[in-house]
């Protein structure tokens, strides 16, 4: 067995937002699994909710957003003393020896980590060498709005949709990552500005763009100082929502190639969003298939392009033209993306699903693994023949 | 029913005639002052595009597909240069008599005759349709600008362009407004609309590039269905060349207002040669993670073309530039064979 090193392990997240419509149900049970240097593309059409689930993993939810539960589990080295501080007193899974531990952790000492492993009635403590603990990893649902906030810059940070277009445009870009920096780490100016020419660097500007103006910007120019804000403090992950989607094919293409270059290179952790397979299938390693508020389809890369299990991973996958390959006759899927205040029962994609039986309409499949790493949400997964 | 054998399948008669069209915007530096430069748009462009067929413009933002699409049905008056284009000689009955008209210099009533056989469809759904109107009003209007039946024979005729496009039952649909449709059904409306005089060109602009993929392809494949149906010609506007590829029998390649690649789509984007379009070619990402793409690295940034010097206008980024390229003009379109035109003095 190859080795694990988990970053995020997400597991039945569900969000809804208040209107006065009624109850968008925008997140829906949604579960999956990152390690150290993966990629994940996270993919689907327009208001599926794949914003959502990034704000609400990183808890960035607006006013009206009502968390209803799961958990999301964020790991780093157990030798992280700030990171098993954090922990005390919270849900944590704790990675030893290729085993997986899960409770609330008691203590976390200089030498050990005191784990309250009870389950099922059954009482049980762990005390655990922190030497041999490789990755701990504490619930961000469980955290304190004050000790999230060190994990969104250091942590997991976040390119938001259209985030190019917010820069401020009275500042001048570098001053802008400056004060980023300055927010979050003790960095004198000096050395922040020095750290933002190593940045700078590393996405692709030159070095004398910092002291102009976001109008002086092109598309291209502008998306790379954003993210060069978002490696800014080093995180061990990015979210990256639409990062390419506003520019034209030759600058997406470069900047989703830095991007990649950069993650190997930092050996990150990256959840790309997107709406365009294409692009999905360029960077990332591991894909997440969303629709109607659930994710419906979630394993490697590889395996879910050439044998998608869910029916709606396919159809989107049909429904692309592509520039290489045969050309054949692309099928249109009938009807409408759900309204998510009255989500279809059973499985959301039932209305429109051309294998739907009589139990989709009546139950909720369950997102489990139908094949090694490869889970869906279907009562009738798709095998060969259906291809 | 469309079939792919069919969109290659040659068609010859010219519709329409495009010859050194020219678009130039001034630019002024204050209300009063006097415009000293100019964004050349589109600059000396020609093409034809036959009945029946789909032609497709391709190219980064900003490089006057829009522009040339808004000239061909005259929302803009071109600089200079000429559109001819087939229109009946007798609108008012069914004589199938046809003219051959320069609609660059069209005034009054023959711009207005002109209006019915050409139509436009917009990118954006949302801000295309009026949102005060219901779906009859809309898809009515041109029927009542052009003076043409009666209150049930429009409601009749309305009712069969809905149905063409799939907005099925129409009953359900005639009265709704706009906010009551989701975007791939107010793009229907926008066909329907289009479709309603019978036109026998559309220019369709990024018609489904504000779509959802799962939407996208019902609303393409309309648009080719009722082209084989009614053999609407199409100017096809997009940035997205694996669309291009679906929708198109020949494309055109735009950069910064000139065309520098013509030809059959498939020659075009298996065979690209002018530099500009191997490496936009390179750079289209591929739905499928075992194809390896080998990008064609070229320097940065489109810039616009404000008075651009009159030699090649891709210039400044072109990986294979000679000293020839730096002292000639921009490059005329070449035929190398196959009805695969390029502009470039090293290809
Ligand atoms: N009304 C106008 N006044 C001044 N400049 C204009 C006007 N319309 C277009 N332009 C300029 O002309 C050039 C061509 O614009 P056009 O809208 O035709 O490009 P496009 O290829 O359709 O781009 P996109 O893919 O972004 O839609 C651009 O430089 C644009 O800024
Ligand atoms: N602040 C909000 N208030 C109410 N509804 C929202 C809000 N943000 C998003 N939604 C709704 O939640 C659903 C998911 O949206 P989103 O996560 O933005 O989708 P995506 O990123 O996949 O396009 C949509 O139905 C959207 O309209
Ligand atoms: S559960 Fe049923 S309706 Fe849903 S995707 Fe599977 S077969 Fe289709
Ligand atoms: S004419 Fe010269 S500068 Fe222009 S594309 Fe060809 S080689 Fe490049
Ligand atoms: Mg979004
Ligand atoms: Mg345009």
């Amino acid at each position: 067995m190859t080795k694990r090193y988990p970053v995020l392990h997400v597991e039945n997240l569900t969000m809804h937002y208040l209107t006065r419509k009624g109850e968008v149900k925008a997140v829906e049970n949604v579960s999956f699994s990152l390690d150290k240097g993966e990629a994940l593309g996270l993919v689907g059409e327009s208001g599926c909710g794949k914003t959502s689930v990034a704000l609400t993993l990183l808890r960035l939810l607006p006013e009206n957003a009502r968390f209803l539960g799961g958990h999301v589990y964020f790991f780093r080295d157990s030798t992280d003393e700030a990171h098993a501080r954090r922990a005390v007193g919270k849900p944590v899974k704790i990675l030893l020896d290729g085993q997986e531990h899960q409770g609330r952790l008691l203590e976390a000492t200089r030498s050990h980590l005191v784990l309250d492993a009870s389950a099922n009635g059954r009482r049980e403590q762990l005390r655990l060498n922190r030497q041999d603990v490789a990755r701990l990893g504490v619930d961000l649902t469980a955290l304190s709005d004050e000790e999230m906030r060190p994990i969104r810059w250091k942590g997991i940070s976040m390119i938001f949709q259209a985030a190019m277009n917010s820069l401020n445009p009275v500042y001048k870009v570098g001053d802008q990552i400056i004060e980023a920096l300055q927010t979050h780490l003790p960095i004198s100016v000096p050395e922040a500005r020095e750290r933002v020419a190593e940045l700078f660097q590393l996405v692709g500007l030159d070095r004398q763009l910092m002291d102009r103006y976001p109008h002086e910007y092109s598309g291209g120019m502008k998306q790379r100082a954003v993210i060069a804000m978002a490696l800014a403090c080093e995180p061990d992950m990015i979210i990256a929502d639409e990062p390419t989607t506003a520019l034209d094919v030759i600058v997406q293409d470069k900047i989703l190639r830095e991007m990649r270059q950069i993650q190997k290179k930092l050996n990150m952790s990256m959840i790309y969003i997107s709406h365009d397979i294409a692009v999905i299938a360029e960077v990332a390693d591991k894909v997440g298939v969303m629709y109607g508020g659930g994710l419906v389809e979630f394993g490697p890369s590889d395996a879910i392009f050439k044998n998608p299990i869910h029916p709606y991973t396919k159809a989107l996958m049909s429904a692309f033209p592509s520039i290489k390959g045969e050309k054949v006759k692309l099928a249109a899927l009938p009807g409408e993306p759900p309204d998510l205040i009255k989500p279809p029962s059973g499985c959301r994609f039932h209305p429109r699903c051309p294998f739907a039986t009589e139990i989709c309409e009546r139950e909720v499949p369950e997102f489990r693994e139908h094949k090694p790493s490869q889970y869906a949400a279907c009562w009738n997964p798709l095998s060969k023949g259906d291809r | 029913m469309i079939t792919v054998a069919l969109q290659t399948q040659t068609r010859t008669e010219t519709l329409v005639r495009v010859e050194h069209l020219r678009k130039l915007f001034p630019l002024r530096t204050g209300v009063f002052a006097r415009a000293r430069s100019f964004i050349h748009a589109v600059d000396d462009v020609s093409f034809e595009i036959k009945r029946g067929e789909i032609f497709g413009l391709i190219g980064e933002s900003g490089c006057g597909k829009t522009t040339t699409g808004s000239l061909l049905v005259r929302l803009l008056d071109p600089t200079s240069g000429h559109i001819y284009m087939r229109v009946p000689s007798h609108p008012e009955t069914n004589s199938q008599e046809e003219q051959y008209v320069d609609i660059a210099t069209l005034e009054g009533r023959a711009l207005k005759e002109f209006r019915r056989n050409v139509q436009m469809i917009f990118q954006d759904p949302y801000e295309s349709l009026n949102p005060r109107m219901t779906v009859f009003d809309i898809v009515a209007e041109p029927l009542g600008i052009h003076g043409i039946g009666n209150v049930y024979e429009r409601e009749e005729r309305v009712a069969e362009l809905l149905s063409l496009v799939g907005l099925t039952p129409p009953e359900s649909f005639l009265f709704r407004y706009p906010h009551e449709l989701s975007g791939g059904q107010r793009q229907r409306v926008a066909i329907a609309r289009a479709m309603i005089l019978n036109p026998s060109f559309i220019v369709a602009d990024e018609p489904t590039s504000m779509l959802d993929v799962s939407i996208r392809t019902g609303v393409m494949n309309l648009m080719l269905d009722l082209r084989e149906e009614f053999g609407i010609s199409y100017l096809y506007i997009t940035h997205d060349l694996a669309v291009a590829r679906y929708m198109c029998d020949r494309i055109a390649v735009m950069y910064l207002g000139k065309i520098v690649e013509l030809g059959p789509t498939e020659e075009v984007i298996q065979n690209p040669l002018h530099p500009y379009t191997r490496a936009l070619i390179s750079a289209v990402p591929i739905p499928d993670p075992a194809v390896e793409r080998q990008p064609i690295e070229i320097k940065g940034g489109v810039s616009k073309p404000i008075d651009p010097p009159p030699r090649c206008r891709f210039y400044d980024r072109c990986p294979i530039a000679t000293e020839r390229c730096a002292q000639s003009d921009h490059p005329p379109l070449e035929d190398k064979g196959r009805g695969h035109f390029v502009a470039c003095y090293e290809i």
